[in-house]
């Protein structure tokens, strides 16, 4: 054992409590899946196929970007290039883990990030804002979200029709909605609010003349700038304060 | 270069998908792994995480209709008076859903 190598104490238990806590969540994941299950297979996906992508891809938008481009042939490196561009979130928010990834081995490591996925991912990034080191989430609410995904789509690719218009109610937002009541309970210092402004306009800038589906790096990359030239103390940061308080004070 | 969408082309196209995905899912991490997290770095990761939701939201409001920003806006004042996520959530959602029912087309 690597004890004191990697000094993450990884809670199995934990990781039941963090499925239940994103189970309602989920539920309105099976509604995406569906619609993705269905716009899969009116692009000429076989329904395993497609129950197939969602087992193995588990990254919704650029699923859809991907059944987007079909036909009876389908260009690789644009195909490439769109399901890259879409996901590239996914280096960052991976990255703003690492603090707390690296006190595990690598194994579990990168075998916790094929969880990784958006509405884990910022349970956990804005727990860390506030002291609490959470990887459990990534497991257990990965794990309860990547089923929800897979169910749905086995509903979409099967009874599709019964879900005629999920916008109508509402469930397109559930996504946005989520991500956005993650942001405003996180910790908002004055340093916070100029790098989400900086974010929100150098995001709208690139959404508007940058390539597609490069606004969420762009943005994000220029709100983490602010933070670079930006330096506040963290008191609240427990868990690092022990090895590096040396060096910060 | 394209790929036809036969059974085994459509599999070869899952494939380079999943693994383009993976590769952004341990990419990130794998490049901290050859950086010295220092207070500047630290400062950074924690700027640029609450930064990637931001830039994720504000696009979406500005793209979506009238429902979206009624959800996104609802949201807002729920979660900043309450702090309570799901209620913010459950209302950002009906206010989408009651806006579009309503038929409002602003966009």
């Amino acid at each position: 054992m690597n004890a004191s190598t990697y000094s993450y104490q990884f809670k199995p238990e934990k990781v039941r409590a963090e499925f239940f806590r994103l189970l309602p969540i989920s539920f309105f994941v099976v509604a995406f899946g569906a619609a993705f299950g269905l716009a899969a297979v009116q692009k000429g996906l076989e329904p395993l196929q497609a129950i197939l992508m969602s087992f193995t891809v588990f990254a919704g938008a650029s699923q859809f970007a991907a059944v987007d481009m079909w036909g009876s042939e389908v260009s690789l490196i644009p195909l490439i290039a769109v399901v890259f561009a879409i996901n590239s979130r996914h280096l960052l928010m991976g990255a703003s883990l690492y603090p707390m990834l690296r006190d595990m081995p690598p194994g579990r490591r990168y075998g916790l990030l094929l969880f990784l996925t958006d509405a884990n991912w910022a349970v956990s990034a804005q727990e860390y804002q506030s002291g609490k080191r959470n990887l459990e989430v990534i497991l257990g609410g990965g794990l309860v979200l990547w089923l929800a995904w897979i169910f749905g789509t086995w509903l979409g690719v099967y009874f599709g029709g019964l879900l005629q218009n999920p916008k109508s109610l509402g469930l397109d937002m559930v996504l946005g909605c989520f991500l956005l009541s993650m942001a405003l309970g996180g910790n908002k210092t004055p340093r916070t609010l100029v790098a989400w402004t900086i974010a929100a306009a150098s995001s709208l800038a690139a959404w508007k003349w940058l390539p597609p589906n490069t606004h969420v790096v762009v943005g994000a990359l220029a709100g983490g700038a602010i933070g670079f030239f930006w330096l506040e103390k963290k008191p609240t940061d427990t868990g690092q304060a022990v090895a590096e308080d040396g060096g910060s004070s | 270069m394209t790929i036809e969408t036969t059974t085994a082309g459509i599999l070869a196209l899952i494939a380079v998908m999943t693994v383009v995905t993976i590769a952004t899912r341990f990419g990130g991490v794998f490049l901290m792994s050859f950086v010295t997290i220092n207070p500047r770095i630290e400062s950074f990761i924690n700027t640029m995480a609450s930064s990637v939701l931001i830039a994720i939201i504000v696009p979406m409001a500005f793209s979506g209709d009238a429902g979206s920003v009624a959800a996104l806006l609802v949201t807002a004042v729920i979660m900043l008076a309450t702090r309570k996520p799901l209620p913010a959530i459950a209302a950002g959602i009906a206010a989408a859903g009651l806006v579009r029912f309503a038929g409002f087309t602003v966009l």
